[in-house]
């Protein structure tokens, strides 16, 4: 007697019962929670937030901070991704240590060597001072750019695997087939190369997105409390401040950001996938 | 090929190494800082020294926190795998509708914000009345390294053959039988590989840990950003180093056993 497919579904009972009662319904309490005061619905909290003028400029800098890194990861990603797809032998190996070592290290261990990287008396500026750039050290720590390349460098390789595994599978005689009819390299690009790699940078660009937007370890280590975000925000209002109402509404906030960003790009991927 | 081929190849050559060095650094200068024998970070080190690896011996709390880790990460991998691979057969094997919604669900945790899970967990254990620090860690990183597994899990089941399991079956082994004696080994790579990515998150995790713990009960990276405040000499680089050590030691097996492609691709 083999087990009956309707059977077969209640083995996932367990687990997804887990995920309900311990990860489904905490973050659905946490947003009733700042849908209400006193037992009653309001939007007092969200109007409070937004209405404040240091509120507001958290929540800009948090999605600009989240949108560069991923600009600068795609930048980085793309063409590596490139290179990498050719790659045969020692050098795809190279590659992939590359790619599969930093994301094996904790955020931790890299966010603590940017510091030492980016000290006023650290690496980048006795680099820079010997090769006579500049004379005195620049202050690094503590800078936005600091964040975004640091957060780029942890993100990285959730940027370049997702491209570099379109580009892998995609059938290398469809520009060689575009070249033979006359196509320029640059046509080729625009018009097959990227096009098919297209739910590659999607895919990565969503994650990158999604993991810059609500990072907290990198910002606390690389810029610390004089350039909050909407992680370090809410981290602060709970271990700190004690404001719960103020911590549940921006975690309602980032919580929204994150489910937009997870919906918006599993509906892209299937349009660009419908297209194909 | 023409010359602009050539030119967009060599370029993307030039960014892909440049790439590999960018991503190398921070590991590279964690690893060489660690052996200075100077109480601040000078590259390279006035002298090679392992005073720094020495003092994390006395270090208070540290072997606490490491043993809280480790016993942390094991076990909710372990929980993990078996929840997972139930579930994961439900999705491929099972007729009912939202299987894909059900798939969706339980790799989320991945793309939510940690932090924000910490926060919603807080506030739910305190509601449940669930105070023990254990405990409630343990459960949240359950929740970090589910998905971890269920990714894999489900990539691979999807290309796995279950007549391989019927047969099994009408051969006279129970279905608990076949799944542990037939369906695991033959998706070891994908156990190995989900297992150790879920082992890692775990080791690494702190916004979710951050709100969990007590006094007593503190993981690794918790008591590591604590001694960043407190204490940030070089010792922080020779724990991180650990670190580091343990990843490299995860990957060895990992490509040993599996291949760096397959972890890659799941």
């Amino acid at each position: 007697m083999t087990l009956r497919a309707e059977r077969i579904g209640l083995l996932a009972l367990p687990g997804l019962s887990f995920l309900a009662i311990v990860y489904a319904l905490p973050l659905f309490m946490l947003l009733l929670k700042s849908l209400q005061i006193d037992g009653q619905f309001s939007l007092a909290e969200y109007q409070l937030f937004f209405a404040d003028e240091f509120s507001r400029s958290v929540l800009w800098r948090t999605i600009r901070v989240a949108l560069l890194t991923t600009l600068l990861a795609l930048a980085i990603a793309y063409p590596t991704a490139i290179a990498m797809a050719r790659a045969k032998g020692i050098w795809l190996s190279v590659f992939l240590v590359a790619m599969v070592l930093p994301m094996s290290v904790g955020v931790i261990v890299k966010a603590f060597a940017w510091t030492i990287i980016f000290r006023t008396r650290g690496v980048l500026n006795d680099v820079l001072m010997s090769l006579g750039i500049t004379d005195a050290p620049v202050r690094m720590l503590f800078t936005e750019t600091a964040l975004i390349i640091g957060a780029a460098n942890v993100f990285l390789p959730f940027m370049v695997l997702p491209i570099y595994a379109v580009l892998r599978q995609m059938d290398s005689r469809l520009p060689e087939a575009a070249a033979s009819l006359g196509a320029t390299p640059v046509f080729r690009f625009f018009n097959v190369t990227l096009p098919l790699s297209l739910p590659g940078v999607v895919a990565g660009s969503a994650f990158t997105f999604s993991l810059a937007i609500s990072m907290y370890v990198i910002p606390s280590l690389i810029v610390g409390e004089r350039q909050q975000t909407l992680s370090m925000l809410t981290a602060r209002s709970f271990l700190y401040l004690r404001d719960e109402a103020l911590g549940a509404t921006i975690s309602s906030i980032l919580l929204v950001i994150a489910i937009s960003v997870v919906l918006g790009s599993s509906w892209l991927a299937a349009r660009l996938g419908a297209r194909q | 090929m023409t010359g602009t081929d050539r030119l967009f190849i060599t370029i993307s050559w030039m960014i892909a190494v440049c790439c590999i060095i960018f991503l190398m650094l921070p590991i590279v200068i964690t690893v060489v800082t660690s052996f200075t024998s100077s109480a601040v970070y000078t590259l390279p080190p006035p002298e090679w020294s392992l005073r720094w690896y020495r003092s994390l011996a006395l270090r208070a709390g540290l072997w606490d926190a490491v043993k809280l880790s480790l016993n942390l990460a094991v076990i909710s991998t372990l929980i993990s795998l078996v929840l997972g691979t139930l579930a994961a057969i439900a999705v491929t094997r099972g007729s009912f509708r939202g299987r894909a919604a059900i798939a969706t669900f339980t790799v989320s945790p991945l793309m939510m914000p940690g932090l924000v899970v910490g926060v919603a967990l807080l506030q739910f254990f305190r509601e449940i009345g669930l105070r023990d620090a254990y405990w409630s860690l343990l459960l949240g990183h359950i929740v970090i390294t589910l998905p971890f597994v269920m990714r894999t899990l489900l990539a691979s089941m999807a290309a796995f053959d279950f007549s391989l399991v019927d047969a099994a079956r009408t051969l006279g082994l129970s279905y608990p039988k076949a799944i542990l004696q037939v369906l695991v080994p033959n998706l070891a790579p994908a156990y190995l590989t989900g297992g150790l990515f879920a082992f890692l998150a775990s080791m690494d995790n702190y916004p979710i840990s951050i709100f969990l713990t007590d006094a007593r009960n503190k993981t690794l990276p918790i008591k590591m950003l604590q001694y960043l405040e407190e204490q940030p000499d070089p010792a922080l680089a020779a724990m991180s180093s650990g670190l580091i050590l343990l990843a490299v030691i995860v990957l060895l097996i990992g490509s040993r056993t599996v291949g760096l492609n397959r972890m890659i691709n799941g």
